[in-house]
């Protein structure tokens, strides 16, 4: 039996009285897959960015591969290990396709401390961007400027990025938000490919179920900060209290939008 | 082809710049040498400001120390001009350090503000420190001795000082230019556009900003040590804020997109000053005129304007 990737005990946000995130203990193991689900307001960001660093916790203890990483700053964390996209697009607009991860490589090879060499000669980088792009099926968009290419592509690239620091944990936050069906299956398709391929670990939130059902081989489902249940797809299916607080509102949903 | 075209036009620009003292008036060899001392200030700010996204208010204190340094050391200690250079270097880099370390942690209007006041504050210790400085009057009455080297150059001929300046600024520039270009360039360019993903990979960008701030810093201080013996004295104007607002208008003036905009603003900007106040007292007006319509309309500077321009054309 291997070590927990992320061990996460007792974590609480609060925002002066306000908890957003209420006592969550969760083990993420290598090579899974784990989806947070949740509605809007449940805590998953804030969970997220107590993880990346983005926020100090309130309460509670983050471990990275046995080392503890709680209330580290961004960078630091990103350097042991864990990478994360963001819901709105966080690339580098004025730059081109390739650029945007060659950034992210000479960061991660230590190449950003070089103050002489000529950035666009670097052909390592260069080639091991376009590896990148190419696993993301977006290499044939490496010249063009990152701010022009279509919604769902700029979500793909973040997500070469986020891989180009060969993270032990990859964050991602709402992969599929905003983009239209065929964007969605398609992203779908190849997260569940680099999953399938045995070098990453995932934690991602997501509102589609579908997306959800079809990555995750396990599930934490949120609830207005607190943890209301935690298992495979199949028993989050079928569970009563997850499908009257979650599943359950979109039946309402769908209910009001039948008899407006 | 784009790039032979450009290394052409940049050869045929220094030719000419070097033949300025035969071509043109001894009047204009002081107008070029003021070009160019402040186009590397230009540059220099614009490290900062085009890459990065720091605008800073307070370029003025570093050019200055450049200027009290080498005044100070050619007073009393009477170094060659490179020395003198060098400690002026050092001087504004250490200067970049503290001021740096202190106002990189803030963004935006914070940055600016609190770089403005470091550099009023260093204005004021020029001016009331006597004892070192001479207060308002600054420092005069030194001479240049040897080049350094040695180099047997008659530096006290503006002639000759002007060729120095010249080819201090190109080999300055081309090193600022190679920072530019480098994977730490690509970085700082990754800040200006956003700093949160460059930390989420793993990079301080406190630690980047602080760097290219003491660049760009050391490279004013370089600028003011040669200013210092053009104009024969180093007097606190030189480290006023509203020093500091001429790289800021120079870099807007020329293009801070390109390397070279601030060298062609600062070339704009001293030349509109000469002709336009032989015509009108009222030159901060056509100024003001010039800088609001470049902002509306051009917002790519002079530069950025011409190579649009030439790409139109081209088609």
């Amino acid at each position: 039996m291997s070590n927990p990737v992320l061990t996460i005990t007792s974590l609480t946000k609060r925002f002066g009285g306000v908890t957003a995130v209420s006592d969550i203990n969760l083990e993420v193991m290598p090579r899974e897959t784990i989806a947070i689900i949740g509605p809007n307001g449940a805590g998953k960001t804030t969970f997220y960015n107590m993880v990346s660093g983005r926020m100090l916790p309130t309460e509670g203890k983050i471990m990275l591969d046995g080392k503890d990483i709680t209330g580290l700053p961004p960078h630091k964390i990103s350097r042991l290990g864990v990478s994360r996209s963001f819901q709105l697009n966080n690339i580098f607009p004025e730059m081109t396709v390739q650029e945007n991860v060659e950034v992210v490589l000479s960061a991660y090879h230590g190449h950003s401390r070089k103050l002489f060499n000529i950035a666009s000669r670097n052909t390592g980088i260069q080639q091991e961007a376009v590896e990148f792009l190419e696993r993301l099926g977006i290499d044939s968009l490496k010249e063009q400027r990152a701010e022009v290419i279509s919604y769902g592509d700029k979500r793909l690239l973040e997500i070469a990025m986020v891989l180009a620091t060969q993270p032990k944990l990859v964050l991602l936050d709402e992969p599929t938000a905003g983009m239209t069906p065929d964007e969605t299956r398609r992203t779908t398709r190849l997260i569940k490919k680099l999953a399938d391929s045995g070098d990453y670990t995932f934690m991602i939130t997501e509102h589609d179920m579908d997306v959800v059902f079809n990555l995750a081989d396990r599930i934490l489902v949120m609830h207005r900060g607190e943890k209301l249940f935690a298992g495979t797809p199949e028993e989050v299916k079928n569970h009563p209290e997850v499908r009257v607080a979650y599943l359950g509102e979109e039946d309402d949903e769908a209910v009001e939008e039948a008899n407006p | 082809m784009k790039n032979k075209v450009l290394m052409a036009i940049l050869a045929v620009v220094i030719a000419g710049l070097i033949a300025v003292p035969w071509i043109a008036s001894y009047f204009y060899v002081f107008i070029f040498t003021e070009i160019l001392v402040l186009g590397l200030f230009a540059a220099s700010f614009n490290l900062i400001f085009g890459y990065t996204g720091m605008l800073s208010f307070g370029h003025a204190a570093f050019f200055g120390i450049g200027s009290y340094a080498t005044a100070l050391v050619l007073i009393h200690l009477q170094w060659s001009f490179l020395a003198c250079l060098l400690v002026s270097m050092g001087a504004s880099a250490l200067l970049a350090l503290v001021i740096g370390f202190l106002s990189v942690r803030l963004n935006e209007v914070y940055f600016a503000m609190l770089t403005l006041a470091f550099g009023m504050m260093v204005f004021a210790i020029a001016y009331q420190w006597r004892s070192l400085t001479n207060g308002s009057d600054g420092l005069a009455g030194f001479t240049l001795g040897s080049f350094g080297l040695g180099l047997d150059l008659t530096l006290g001929n503006p002639l000759v000082y002007y060729h120095v300046v010249l080819g201090i600024v190109v080999i300055a520039s081309i090193v600022l230019y190679l920072i530019c270009r480098s994977s730490f360039g690509m970085i700082l360019k990754a800040i200006r556009q956003n700093p949160e993903r460059v930390s989420f990979a793993g990079l301080n960008v406190r630690t980047y900003r602080l760097v290219a701030f003491i660049i760009a810093g050391t490279f004013a201080g370089l600028a003011g040590g040669l200013m210092a013996p053009f104009l024969r004295v180093a007097s606190p104007e030189l480290l006023h804020w509203s020093m500091s607002a001429e790289p800021i208008l120079m870099a807007i003036l020329g293009g801070t997109g390109y390397f070279l905009g601030p060298f062609i603003g600062s070339a704009a900007f001293v030349l509109l000053e000469t002709w336009i106040t032989t015509y009108t007292e009222s030159w901060m007006l056509v100024l003001g005129i010039i800088l609001a319509m470049m902002v509306i309309f051009f917002r790519k500077g002079l530069l950025g304007t011409a190579i649009d321009w030439w790409m139109e054309v081209k088609k």
